[in-house]
C-alpha cells in the first residue's frame, strides 16, 4: 500500500502490489514498512546454485523484497548493527534469475546492469537505492532481525528485518527508468 | 644509542583504542567537508543525501556505533624508530589489538582467509595489512586506517609512461573516477599515487586516502593538481549517493614518490566519504 503525505512523503506498506510497483517513478523518496529478507554475495551465489540445479531455494522469496546488506553486529540493547547498503552491481549475474522467480524488490546501492533492467521491466519489479554510508541511521528503521537460512555465513546469512520508515529513493522503477542515468546526467557539466 | 623499550601490551591498547575511536567518529576534515557541501550543493536529493550522512555520523559517535557496517580492513602505516625495542612480537602486538578492537568493538568482521578457494570468515578481522618503515628516534608512529571495499573495489592502476605527462595523469584518474560511478558511495576522497613502482604507486594511493582532505600536497604544483581534479570530479554530476548532483568528491589527495626513467606508475584508490584514519604516536 502507498500513502503520500501532505509534505511529500511517499510511505510504502509491504507487501508490494503490482499497483503500488506501478505507482513509483524513479527518484522518489519513499519510506517502507514492513517485513524483508537480507542477502548479498554469498548468500546470492547458493540461491544462484540451487536455481540452476532445479533445487529448492531455502527461502520463499516470490513477492519479497530483499536488501543487499551484511549488518555489524548489534550492541547488547539493539536490535541490530549499523546496516547500511552494499554495492549492488555484484548481485548483477544472479538477480534476473531471482527477479524471475518472483523477487518484487530489491534495496541496495548504485547502478544495476542492463540485464537485471530488463529483468526489472519484464517481471513488474523495483529497485531502490539505500544511501550508502548511512549504516547507523539506517539501523535505527530496523525493528527486528532473526537469521532465516545461511547462518554459517555470519553477517552474509540470510535474516528476515522488520523496518519501519526505511528511508529510500525509487532507483529503477518498473519502466526501466533509472535515476543514476537520469540523475547524474542533469548535474553533468562535462 | 639510547635504546628504548616499549611494552607490546601499548602498542595493543593503542591499535585497540585507534580502530575504535575510528570506526565511531568521523574526522573534523570530513565533517566540515559535509557541511560545506551540503551548503552548495545544486541537487535537493544530493542536499538530503547529505543532511543524511551528517546525521548518521552524529549517531554514530553518540551511540558508539560504526559509522558504516563495513568496517573493512585494517591498514596501518608505521613508522618504526629505529631506537625502540618492543618486548615481544610488534607484528602480533597489532593483530591483537585489531582483534580486540573488532570483536569487543562490535565491529563487522570482514577478513577471509583465502581469496579464492576456501573464503572462510576468520572472524576478527585479521590479519592487518601493515607497512612498516624504519626512521630516527625512539618513538613509533601509527596512522591507522580501515577500508571498506565498496570503494576500494572501483580503485585502478596504470603503468603510466613518461610522455603521458600531466594530461596523461588526470585522464587516467578521472577515467576511474567515472567508471566508478555510483558505486563507491560518493561523495568520494581520492587517494593518488604517482611514481616509485608499481606496488609503491598503490602503497603511495591507500596512504593518500588516509590523509586528512584539508592538508593539500606540499608541492603547490601538486596541490593545483588536487584542486583542478576536484574541480573536474565535481563536473561529472553523480553527486551524493550517486543520485546526481554537484558533490561527488569531497577530496582529492595526491602522494608522489621518485620514479624510473622510463616509468610514470599511477595508481588511484578511490575511498568513500567515510575517510576514516587516526594516528597516534607511541
Amino acid at each position: 500500500m502507498i500513502t503520500r503525505a501532505i509534505d511529500g512523503k511517499i510511505r510504502i506498506t509491504l507487501p508490494l502490489t503490482d499497483e503500488d510497483i506501478s505507482e513509483l517513478h524513479a527518484g522518489d523518496s519513499v519510506l517502507i514498512t514492513g517485513s524483508i529478507i537480507t542477502g548479498r554475495d554469498a548468500a546470492h551465489k547458493r540461491l544462484y546454485e540451487l536455481i540452476n540445479g532445479g533445487k529448492e531455494l531455502p527461502v520463499n522469496i516470490k513477492d519479497e523484497v530483499i536488501y543487499y546488506v551484511g549488518p555489524a553486529p548489534a550492541k547488547p540493547g539493539h536490535a541490530v548493527g549499523p546496516a547500511g547498503p552494499t554495492s549492488s552491481y555484484r548481485m548483477d549475474k544472479y538477480s534476473p534469475a531471482l527477479l524471475d522467480l518472483g523477487l518484487k524488490a530489491m534495496i541496495g546501492k548504485g547502478a544495476r546492469t542492463q540485464p537485471v533492467i530488463d529483468a526489472i521491466v519484464r517481471n513488474g519489479a523495483v529497485y531502490f537505492a539505500a544511501i550508502g554510508g548511512a549504516a547507523a541511521l539506517i539501523s535505527r528503521s530496523i525493528r527486528s532481525s532473526e537469521i532465516l537460512a545461511y547462518e554459517d555465513l555470519g553477517t552474509e546469512a540470510v535474516y528476515r528485518f522488520e523496518i519501519e520508515d526505511f528511508p529510500a529513493v525509487v532507483a529503477v522503477d518498473s519502466m526501466g527508468r533509472d535515476v543514476y542515468k537520469t540523475g547524474a546526467e542533469k548535474y553533468r557539466k562535462v | 644509542m639510547e635504546i628504548r623499550t616499549i611494552r607490546a601490551e601499548t602498542v595493543t591498547d593503542t591499535v585497540e583504542r585507534l580502530y575504535k575511536e575510528l570506526n565511531y567518529c568521523i574526522g573534523e576534515d570530513i565533517k566540515k567537508a559535509l557541511g560545506d557541501s551540503r551548503n552548495r550543493e545544486e541537487s535537493p536529493v544530493g542536499r538530503a543525501v547529505l543532511a543524511q550522512l551528517i546525521e548518521n555520523n552524529n549517531i554514530a559517535a553518540e551511540e558508539q556505533v560504526p559509522i558504516c557496517q563495513d568496517t573493512g580492513m585494517a591498514v596501518l602505516f608505521v613508522e618504526y624508530g629505529e631506537r625502540v625495542v618492543i618486548d615481544g612480537s610488534f607484528k602480533e602486538a597489532v593483530e591483537e589489538g585489531v582483534r580486540r578492537a573488532y570483536i569487543g568493538g562490535y565491529l563487522r568482521k570482514s577478513v577471509v582467509s583465502d581469496p579464492v578457494f576456501d573464503r572462510v570468515n576468520t572472524k576478527d578481522n585479521t590479519p592487518a595489512i601493515i607497512y612498516t618503515d624504519i626512521v630516527e628516534g625512539d618513538r613509533i608512529k601509527i596512522l591507522a586506517g580501515c577500508k571498506g571495499f565498496g570503494s576500494e573495489n572501483m580503485s585502478a592502476i596504470k603503468m603510466l609512461t613518461p610522455s603521458a605527462g600531466i594530461e596523461g595523469v588526470k585522464e587516467f584518474v578521472l577515467n576511474t573516477v567515472r567508471y566508478a560511478g555510483s558505486n563507491p558511495c560518493p561523495p568520494i576522497v581520492v587517494g593518488i599515487g604517482i611514481g616509485g613502482t608499481f606496488e609503491k604507486a598503490a602503497q603511495l594511493a591507500k596512504k593518500a586516502t588516509l590523509r586528512p582532505i584539508d592538508r593539500k600536497n606540499g608541492d603547490p604544483r601538486y596541490a593545483e593538481l588536487e584542486n583542478e581534479l576536484l574541480r573536474e570530479i565535481n563536473k561529472m554530476g553523480f553527486g551524493p549517493a550517486g543520485l546526481g548532483g554537484s558533490t561527488t568528491a569531497l577530496g582529492v589527495n595526491i602522494e608522489t614518490f621518485p620514479t624510473h626513467i622510463a616509468g610514470m606508475p599511477v595508481a588511484v584508490n578511490i575511498c568513500c566519504h567515510a575517510a576514516r584514519h587516526k594516528e597516534a604516536v607511541i
